[in-house]
């Protein structure tokens, strides 16, 4: 009866379905942060004396334990995922608008001045030249952003059974069945992997423009600097 | 014609970086803004397309104040070429020069076809089209930048120190392009410089501005070299002026002699007879070999082996007076070897008769100022 991957019944999921479940309360945050630290980040590059406080309250917001949200956010969300993504999301702008900003002024001067010159107005020279040339940096923050969101999911576990895989943590302790955890540790590390990957893969795909073979020019070794200290908890 | 009706720009820190300026920029024809930086030189390109507008003043295209149409159709009716090129670098080549066009809503076929064209008109290989910005050389990336510009057929062209950033080599090369281009093209070029050599190379009409963006002279770079308005344009425009403006002067009316120039296995006689110290000696295909010393020849004819260097040679019709008096002075006998273009020795000058040729063709620029004077 003491499977690998035999689910105690009152996790409600099957391996597969905890997978699909991780994946959709670690995914849909980073892509919420996304949308929203886009126009954030534009907002900062337009008003340049925005962009440290705005930095400042991600970092803030980055801090508060996600214990915390959870309490606040319990009273309007109930125990729904909902309550696990809405941190997540929040927390995933610490990663994503420093990327985005600094990917957008990245741009060199003379491209500017010469999109300009051309007759782009600033919509055109934000969506056709600012942001293609911010990809790979924007990538690399998403980068960033999901590993640590596929980690934290397991937080969820906190509020009852919103955890996903994390939830095989709490059941190992209930069930005293350590083999739970294991799985839950090598399950997310794999699925972190696997997003990274294809996230990589997406990056060589819109930029065919890239020296290959080298990061000579644009920041392929920024995930360093990104991870703000101590992602996971 | 642009016409620049005294225009200043002040910035709200009070910096005058353009004050009260005003040029007539002539039609079909190159017209260089130079000056130290902080002349206000790039500003005042950047006013004729708007990027930056003037506190005071108007400008005038074809008689129309630039502010009563729209900023981005103005713009795309001015080519623009900057330093380092400013390539799209997430475009292919193809892309980046067909950028105006597709705005202009050229359709996708008609923009790549007509951006191959303008690949081959700036001299590049027509198989780096679907290549990017980084797979380039800095030379190349300018040609694309030049072609860019170029690609929608604009009458205007404004170009900002296009040519800093490459090396001498590469710079000459284009420069050379350039004129070749506008030669077949004849746009109306705004070339903004702060190196006084490329303005005279490239300018029909040169604005030497000094800081604080005032006009300091505008002449044509022969008067400019001749008679500089003031200190300030005399020192800008160098120690060697005098040298460079031999560069306007044609070497065409250099008497050339021939009484020197021998072949290489010519009788005994016959070299006796040359009245100089030094004889050219010339190959059987006419071409130089070197210079033999007429005293220290051994028989009384010339051995081929023993021969000075002859140093550059110039062609009379295509070369000016500089480049001739280099050769004179390159030369080890001082006397500057002429050849046609196919390399054939035409005769030899000495130093004594381009001075003399220098000294006419100042008389004969000076006549020509005083019935312009007059």
């Amino acid at each position: 009866m003491s499977g690998f991957f035999d689910i105690p019944s009152d996790l409600q999921h099957s391996w597969a379905g905890l997978i699909g479940l991780h994946i959709r309360e670690a995914l849909l945050p980073v892509a919420a942060g996304l949308l929203l630290a886009l126009p954030l980040a534009q907002v900062c590059g337009r008003f340049r004396w925005l962009y440290p406080p705005v930095l400042g309250v991600t970092t803030v917001l980055y801090a508060i334990p996600s214990l915390a949200f959870f309490v606040v956010l319990i009273d309007y969300t109930g125990q729904t995922e909902l309550t696990v993504m809405i941190p997540l999301a929040l927390y995933s702008l610490v990663v994503l608008v420093p990327a985005i900003v600094d990917g957008v002024r990245s741009v060199p001067d003379e491209t500017l001045a010469a999109a300009t010159a051309m007759g782009f107005g600033p919509v055109r020279r934000y969506l056709q030249v600012q942001l293609p040339i911010a990809a790979p940096a924007i990538i690399a923050g998403l980068r960033v952003a999901t590993a640590s969101s596929i980690s934290l999911v397991s937080v969820g576990a906190l509020i009852g059974n919103q955890g996903a895989l994390g939830n095989l943590l709490a059941a190992a302790q209930k069930y005293d069945r350590p083999e739970l955890a294991v799985n839950s540790v090598l399950t997310m590390a794999a699925l972190a992997v696997l997003c990274d990957a294809l996230l990589v893969l997406l990056r060589v795909w819109l930029t065919p423009w890239m020296p290959r073979g080298g990061s000579r020019r644009k920041p392929a070794t920024r995930r360093e600097e990104l991870t703000p200290e101590g992602a996971v908890r | 014609m642009i016409r620049i009706d005294s225009v200043t720009k002040r910035y709200p820190d009070g910096t005058v970086a353009v004050d009260r300026l005003s040029l007539e920029i002539p039609d079909r024809s190159i017209t260089v803004l130079v000056g130290p930086s902080g002349c206000g030189k790039t500003t005042t390109l950047r006013m004729i397309n708007r990027m930056v507008e003037p506190t005071e003043g108007t400008i005038l295209l074809d008689g129309e104040d630039i502010q009563r149409q729209p900023v981005t159709t103005l713009r795309r009716s001015m080519g623009y070429v900057i330093q380092n090129a400013g390539l799209f670098q997430h475009r292919t080549i193809v892309d980046n020069i067909a950028t105006v066009p597709r705005m202009l809503g050229w359709g996708k076929q008609r923009a790549r076809e007509r951006a191959v064209e303008l690949m081959e008109r700036v001299g590049l290989d027509t198989s780096l089209a679907k290549r990017y910005p980084y797979q380039l050389s800095g030379g190349q990336q300018q040609r694309v930048g030049v072609a860019r510009a170029l690609a929608a057929d604009p009458p205007v062209l404004l170009m900002d120190e296009p040519f800093s950033a490459v090396d001498p080599v590469v710079r000459k090369g284009l420069q050379e392009e350039l004129l070749r281009i506008q030669g077949e093209l004849g746009k109306t070029i705004v070339f903004v410089t702060h190196d006084i050599d490329e303005a005279v190379t490239l300018g029909t009409m040169v604005a030497v501005l000094r800081e604080g963006g005032r006009l300091a002279q505008y002449a044509p770079p022969a008067e400019l070299l001749s008679t500089p308005a003031d200190g300030f344009v005399e020192d800008f425009l160098g120690a060697d002026r005098g040298i460079r403006r031999l560069s306007f002067f044609p070497a065409a009316p250099l008497e050339l002699s021939t009484d020197a120039v021998v072949p290489a296995d010519a009788p005994a006689e016959r070299i006796a007879a040359v009245g100089s110290p030094y004889l050219l000696v010339t190959g059987p295909d006419g071409r130089p070999l070197g210079w033999a010393e007429r005293d220290r020849l051994t028989d009384g004819t010339v051995d081929t082996g023993r021969l000075l260097p002859y140093g550059r040679p110039f062609v009379p019709g295509a070369d000016s007076l500089r480049v001739a008096l280099d050769c004179a002075v390159l030369s080890p006998t001082g006397w500057a070897v002429a050849v046609d273009a196919d390399g054939r020795v035409t005769g030899v000058v000495s130093q004594r008769t381009i001075g003399e040729a220098i000294r006419a063709a100042h008389s004969a620029g000076r006549a020509e100022d005083e019935k312009v004077a007059g």
